[in-house]
């Protein structure tokens, strides 16, 4: 049995990591984008492979996952065993990146540790160039994605309401009901009715009722890093879903590179090492990679040949440009009355109001309103220096009455934010180690402001005493990865085509938020689910 | 403020021993276990046998409980039997078994080197003062680190977790349902005065 820091892996070393025979499709990824290009093709009678990097964790060590980040354990919270060699890289842009604490590497991918706040963009995402003459267009609109944001909501059993004035247009109700407001909602609904601020549910990727076999979420308030329960959605659901197809999932089988035929137009095999020292080839009728937005670029780099000397899929020079983020923006603080924080570990409030903006500047804003404001009680229990009647004092004197209001910001594509390699560093197979070099711009500084301005200002109008503001100086990114093989219909612009095939390799396409071509300011995952759906059906038909 | 039994069992809840909450639990755990709550609890019991806390373990953590828990709390020796029984013995591995065990042998030791009787004989302003002693307030809980760093996890936040993750020490601080315990979802829309 092979052991990392965060829970047990519970397939070992001996287990069989053998290439399947006769591959229709090899998926590199086991995250929610793998997982569900994976499940949908094995559904549709597909041979499947998937390779995944990290290890299969054993849910049954959830509980105690979850306890040790309540009280983290040699001095780390990380329960997913993420950084050492096999996680390095080097940060080197005028922000520091901090990589490794944005994602997971394990059968679930970071859906492990995510938070479950899942969206549609809205349709002016889409249209950035022509509407404010920022960055550019997709080469699809949200009508395109529409029927695969409905299919992706349903496969996350999303519970949300249809309740946001701002949102783009639905079909159908959310699978399950949204989870009721929180007390602290109503005292921020308050307020924003004054300021005329409209509030609204959040769409959340976690049960609120019982569903597909899964509990309803009961509270356990530590959804990230980690849901014992079983109700905040992850993708060990769609992978098991495709293990019950009869698609197979290797884990712990790192892809090195991805070789290609004498013509250099067609990939041949994914090239991946297991924990034995092996190296194995995987050859398959058609590729996905579906690694994340650092991944995936890194992967085509890495893959580079006589054909193709500046890596896979990379005429257009896109290949890993356009790194793109999210920012937080947001500002905290204390009220004179009770506030019950940290009873769940998710939102039940926002809102889109400052999404869709006139102007080019100030872009657009989600405003987030948290259950899980300031210390909690057991957390600080475990990491504080006092015991007895003084422990108690001091938790009583930190709980109770703090409010915080987030928000997530938009950030324009950048040509020099981006993925490249660094040759004086290798990852622990010698391979060359990402190097991210990311900053935030002027788009995004100003957009914090103006979420700042809101947030400080809803914290006012209830007499707050405001503690903390996130703004562009301290902000940070929100573990969204995304632009770095962007989607296009121009082969020296874009790495994917619409249908996410790369231009270049006939039989590759890309499942992540890497193809995005802009990010908007939502969680991206609904839309990368969408796109996974909508990839997995173009793949089908190609078969 | 009188900790009972069913607040230890309530305490099990947020430790993982999941087989004592209700439906919730129960549901979740058969997702996580692929549908099948019975073979996983006897996966759980399967090592019981080897390792077990002894009377003398279970009474010193209830001594490091009164030390570390404040006076209003009574009830202490029950809750941290029933608990550590119920987690120790079940939940956890041998390793960790060992783990707590040992460390309290640690306590012990330091007891009757600093203050010639063993733990269990000081009085209660000693126990105290030899957790302090021996750095556990100041240290970062780590099973691999220094005694103290050991002492701090395998003993006082095993305690302290029992109390502060369960209602009935969330109440204390005004939250009947904290970070770790499964508590459902009315809670957390309730209003201080309902
Ligand atoms: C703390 C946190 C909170 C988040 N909250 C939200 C949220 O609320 N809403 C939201 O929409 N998004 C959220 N996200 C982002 C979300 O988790 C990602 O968008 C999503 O997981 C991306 O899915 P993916 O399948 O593309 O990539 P991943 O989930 O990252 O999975 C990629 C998989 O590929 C594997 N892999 C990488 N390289 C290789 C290789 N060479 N060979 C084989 N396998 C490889 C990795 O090990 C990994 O398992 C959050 C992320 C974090 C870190
Ligand atoms: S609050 Fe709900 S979703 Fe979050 S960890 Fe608890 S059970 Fe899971």
């Amino acid at each position: 049995m092979s052991s990392r820091v965060g829970g047990r892996a519970v397939s070992g070393a001996d287990t069989d990591r053998s290439p399947v025979s006769d591959a229709d499709v090899c998926v590199v990824g086991a995250g929610p984008a793998g997982a569900l290009v994976a499940s949908r093709l094995a559904a549709r009678g597909r041979r499947v492979v998937v390779l995944e990097a990290g290890p299969r964790f054993d849910p049954a060590d959830r509980p105690q996952q979850m306890e040790r980040s309540i009280g983290p354990v040699d001095g780390r919270g990380d329960i997913w065993g993420m950084g050492g060699d096999r996680d390095a890289y080097a940060s080197t842009g005028d922000r520091f990146y901090p990589l490794n604490a944005n994602r997971v590497k394990g059968v679930g991918g970071t859906t492990l540790h995510w938070q479950g706040m899942v969206y549609r963009l809205h349709e002016k995402d889409f249209e950035m160039d022509s509407r404010y003459g920022l960055a550019d267009d997709w080469p699809i609109g949200y009508d395109d994605l529409r029927p695969y944001y409905a299919e992706a909501e349903r496969e996350l059993g999303v519970s949300g309401a249809d309740d946001n004035p701002f949102g783009p247009p639905r079909e159908e109700p959310y699978p399950l009901p949204a989870f009721p407001p929180s007390y602290s909602d109503s005292i921020f609904a308050e307020a924003c009715e004054e300021l005329e601020i409209a509030t609204h549910s959040a769409p959340n990727a976690r049960n609120s009722e019982p569903a597909d076999g899964r509990s309803a979420c009961v509270g356990y308030g530590t959804c990230q890093p980690v849901c014992p329960s079983g109700a905040k959605y992850d993708a060990t659901v769609h992978v098991e879903r495709a293990e019950e197809a009869g698609a197979r999932v290797i884990d712990r089988a790192p892809v090195q590179r991805l070789a290609h035929d004498a013509s250099g137009e067609r990939l041949e095999a994914a090239v991946y090492a297991t924990p034995d020292g092996v190296e194995h080839r995987q050859e398959a009728d058609a590729f996905v990679l579906a690694a994340g937005g650092v991944e995936i670029p890194r992967l085509l780099l890495l893959s580079e040949s006589e054909e193709h000397p500046d890596g896979l899929a990379n005429r257009s020079g896109a290949v890993g440009r356009y790194f793109t983020e999210h920012l937080f923006a947001g500002a905290g603080g204390t009220i004179d009355r009770e506030t019950r924080q940290n009873h769940v570990g998710f939102m039940t409030s926002e809102s889109h109001q400052f999404y869709d903006h006139e102007e080019p500047v100030p872009g657009s804003i989600k405003l987030e309103f948290l259950n899980y404001a300031g210390p909690s009680p057991v957390e600080m229990a475990l990491t504080g220096d006092t015991f007895g009647d003084e422990l108690l004092a001091d938790l009583r004197e930190a709980y109770g009455n703090h409010l915080a209001v987030g928000a997530l910001v938009e950030q324009l594509p950048r040509w020099e934010n981006r993925i490249t390699l660094d040759d004086s560093r290798t990852d622990d197979h010698g391979n060359p180690v990402p190097e991210i070099r990311w900053s935030v711009g002027d788009h995004a500084r100003r957009t914090i402001e103006r979420a700042n301005e809101i947030q400080v200002a809803i914290l006012e109008a209830l007499d707050a005493e405001i503690e903390w503001v996130v703004g562009p100086d301290d902000t940070g990114p929100a573990a969204h990865h995304v632009g770095t093989t962007r989607m296009g219909t121009d082969p020296d612009e874009s790495v994917v085509d619409p249908a996410l095939r790369t231009h270049d390799l006939e039989n590759c396409w890309i499942a992540s938020s890497s193809v995005f071509v802009t990010g908007g300011a939502l969680n991206p995952t609904l839309t990368i689910a969408a796109l996974a759906l909508k990839g997995a059906e173009h793949v089908d038909e190609w078969l | 403020m009188k900790l009972t039994r069913r607040d230890a069992v309530a305490a099990l809840a947020a430790a993982g021993a999941v087989g004592t909450v209700g439906a919730g639990g129960l549901l979740a755990r058969e997702r996580l276990h692929g549908g099948d709550a019975d073979s996983a609890e006897t996966d759980e019991n399967e090592s019981s046998e080897s390792v077990t806390l002894s009377e003398t373990d279970t009474a010193m953590l209830a001594a490091v409980a009164r030390a570390v828990y404040p006076s209003e709390v009574t009830g202490i020796e029950e809750f941290v039997e029933t608990y550590s029984r119920g987690r120790i013995d079940r939940v956890r591995n041998d390793a960790y078994r060992g783990g707590v065990s040992e460390a309290l042998e640690y306590v012990d030791d330091r007891a009757r080197t600093w203050y010639g009787e063993p733990y269990l004989e000081l009085d209660s302003e000693t126990q105290a003062s030899v957790l302090g002693e021996i750095g556990a307030d100041r240290a970062d809980p780590a099973p691999d680190g220094t005694d103290a760093e050991r002492v701090r996890h395998f003993v006082v936040n095993e305690v302290l977790f029992a109390l502060y993750a369960s209602p009935a020490g969330g109440e204390l601080v005004g939250l009947e349902n904290p970070q770790g315990y499964p508590g459902g979802l009315d809670s957390y829309q309730r209003g201080p005065d309902t």
